[in-house]
């Protein structure tokens, strides 16, 4: 770079090379500094730090018993000494939220690696293959953007939770039935990005000079391209967190997802929604926290939009 | 027109037909065997189950057995549900008119409420407006379709009375008053599959007329003198509403999600809450069938807004 090099006569030496009234910056400064413009974005990546945060280290903290039945205090409000309420068996929902919130994260996060790889997996052998193998892993990815997903959840978890169940045990094996398959139905965005991505780059001056210089497929693949197009996956990623943690909470609302002795916030709404005339907060607290994780992510997801995107930023 | 109609549903054949390997393929990779409760039954010998899976065709290649099972599908044949005794088609052509007219009035609600409020925000880029409507839309699609139920439900039914909060198919009244109380029944689970609907259409619409407005057509029809209202009416408009054509039908298998959930929350009786019921009850017949039809409602809505785009775009339908 210019340190490298002489400098010519009229620069002295010392002075940082700097384009301009602001110094000079990798695209990962210059993202940050495009994604801390967007106050919304940086408001819901702190409130969703502190989610997850507090669904990490919260119980560690709060360490009532998430299962602890106290008849005398059925369906209370919130009070200090249950700061959300109770639930019809008189247990603590602070504590059945902050456990069930891990689950729930933990199904979005794993989901959504699931799509990443699935989808960049068949995105970039399309996008690096052309011809027919494009035109075929294209029209598959059409045909699982057309299927009907909700549905398709139900009959597979249906079909397939008792054998899973008994091999791995109830918690885990309904945990990887539910990831696997809702990261199996999310995976078309990311696939449909790498390949428009895949396509764009791989004309580009810098793949062909790899190219040129005898870097293998493989190479120029890991090294060059996909690193170029990381950041509409990235987008993609955040957005597919969102969606994986409602459909993990739709599944656990319509009781047929989790179990019911795992409070994740879906099947706590599934509880408390015959007692909405009396206990509405058993409702509202678990109800608030998917709405509001679900918000920042998305809140996130287009903040990273912007930044990533240079021609999207306001001026 | 028509040749392109004919062009499009030879496209969709080949997508029916592989919903349903898919379909077909979950169901063979299934473990469990139907005739586990033989197995375990001493008076029924081995030899009498194996002749029983050969009668029934169970031993068959599995190609063999995917195309009986899709000619017989085609055919209108989808066996019986296992807990009410009578032909699945049957009990689906009884709920399917409810669920249809359910997610029509929201799409029309949603259209209404993005449409306007989309066009507006675009005329207006950054402005306060543009502002409010992209964080509400936020807000509107991140809301999952059970909580905001749960709200409405809260609040109409439960602290304002207004509102009945389980949907009856058997209405006592007559006249006016059956459709009044119809009206009444409906609006909450409408509004709250149009409200999601509709907030992840405004962003579609926006952006869709934000990349017409700047084109050169509009900045001629301006200097033609034509008033701005009419600009963005019959100019800007129709042409934006290309791509968002497209947004909707790639949106169909959610909102059909969210349709099962409403109609589980409000108990709507269509074939979303069949479907939940159904797989409490381990009714596989009708869970197989409920899906099949979802899947080709997403490809028949596909069907619509293909001939929606070539209404709104001549060129397409010439190609």
């Amino acid at each position: 770079m210019a340190g490298s090099t002489p400098a010519s006569a009229t620069a002295s030496a010392g002075v940082p090379a700097s384009g301009g009234d602001r110094p000079r910056v990798g695209p990962w400064l210059e993202a940050w500094r495009r994604f801390r413009k967007h106050r919304l974005a940086v408001v819901s990546a702190v409130i969703l730090a502190i989610l997850v945060l507090g669904v990490a280290f919260g119980p560690l903290i709060w360490t009532v018993p998430i299962d602890e039945i106290d008849f005398s205090k059925r369906l209370d409000g919130p009070s200090w000494e249950h700061p959300m309420g109770t639930d019809d068996l008189g247990q603590d929902l602070l504590a059945r939220i902050l456990y069930g919130g891990r689950i729930s994260l933990a199904v979005g996060f794993a989901a959504m690696f699931v799509a990443l790889v699935v989808g960049v997996l068949v995105g970039a052998v399309a996008g690096m293959a052309g011809g027919k193998t494009d035109a075929a892993l294209m029209w598959l990815t059409d045909l699982f953007l057309s299927l009907p997903q909700l549905p398709l959840l139900l009959l597979i978890i249906y079909l397939f939770r008792d054998s899973l169940v008994s091999v791995v045990g109830p918690e885990m094996g309904v945990f990887i039935l539910i990831v696997v398959v809702i990261g199996g139905f999310n995976w078309m965005q990311v696939a449909r990005l790498v390949r428009a991505q895949f396509f764009s780059l791989r004309e580009k001056e810098f793949v062909e000079a790899a190219r040129a210089l005898g870097a293998s497929k493989t190479r120029m693949v890991l090294v060059h391209i996909l690193p170029n197009s990381l950041g509409p996956i990235i987008v993609a990623a955040t957005i597919d967190i969102a969606a994986a943690i409602i459909a993990e909470s739709t599944l656990s609302f319509l009781g047929l997802g989790f179990p019911p002795d795992i409070p994740t916030w879906g099947r706590l709404l599934f509880d408390a929604k015959d007692n909405l005339d009396f206990a509405p907060h058993w409702a509202l607290f678990p109800g608030l926290m998917i709405f509001l994780t679900v918000l920042s992510i998305n809140f996130v997801g287009d903040g990273l939009r912007d930044a990533f995107d240079p021609r999207r930023v306001k001026s | 027109m028509t040749q392109y109609l004919i062009r499009r549903l030879l496209i969709a054949i080949p997508s029916i037909l592989g919903i349903s390997v898919i379909l077909f393929a979950v169901l063979a990779l299934a473990p469990g065997d139907p005739f586990e409760e033989l197995a375990t039954n001493p008076a029924i010998p081995p030899e009498v189950r194996q002749n029983l899976r050969a009668s029934l065709g169970l031993d068959d290649p599995i190609h063999v057995r995917y195309f009986a099972w899709l000619t017989s599908m085609l055919r209108g044949d989808w066996g019986f549900s296992f807990v009410s005794r009578i032909p699945v088609d049957d009990l689906i052509l009884q709920r399917l008119p409810t669920t249809i007219a359910v997610i029509g009035a929201s799409q029309v609600l949603a259209i209404c409420i993005a449409i306007p409020i989309g066009v507006f925000a675009a005329t207006r880029p950054y402005s306060i407006f543009d502002q409010i409507a992209n964080t509400l839309a936020f807000v509107g699609f991140s809301l999952p379709t059970f909580f905001t139920g749960l709200l409405l439900i809260l609040l109409f039914s439960i602290h304002l009375d207004w509102l009945p909060f389980v949907y009856r198919t058997q209405l006592d009244s007559t006249g006016w008053q059956w459709w009044w109380d119809q009206v009444r029944q409906s609006i909450m689970p409408v509004t709250v599959l149009g409200l999601f609907q509709g907030a992840a259409l405004v962003r579609f619409v926006r952006s869709a007329v934000l990349d017409v407005i700047r084109l050169d057509y509009v900045t001629t029809a301006r200097a033609k003198g034509i008033p701005e209202s009419a600009v963005t009416l019959r100019h800007i408009v129709r042409n934006a509403m290309i791509p968002v054509v497209t947004l909707l039908a790639l949106q169909m298998p959610a909102v059909f999600g969210g349709a099962i959930v409403t109609e589980q929350i409000f108990r709507v009786p269509g074939i979303g809450s069949l479907l939940i019921s159904a797989v409490l009850a381990n009714d596989t017949p009708v869970i197989m069938a409920v899906t099949f039809v979802f899947a080709c409602l997403v490809i028949l809505f596909n069907l619509i807004a293909d001939i929606l785009y070539g209404w709104l775009d001549p060129r397409i339908s010439y190609r």
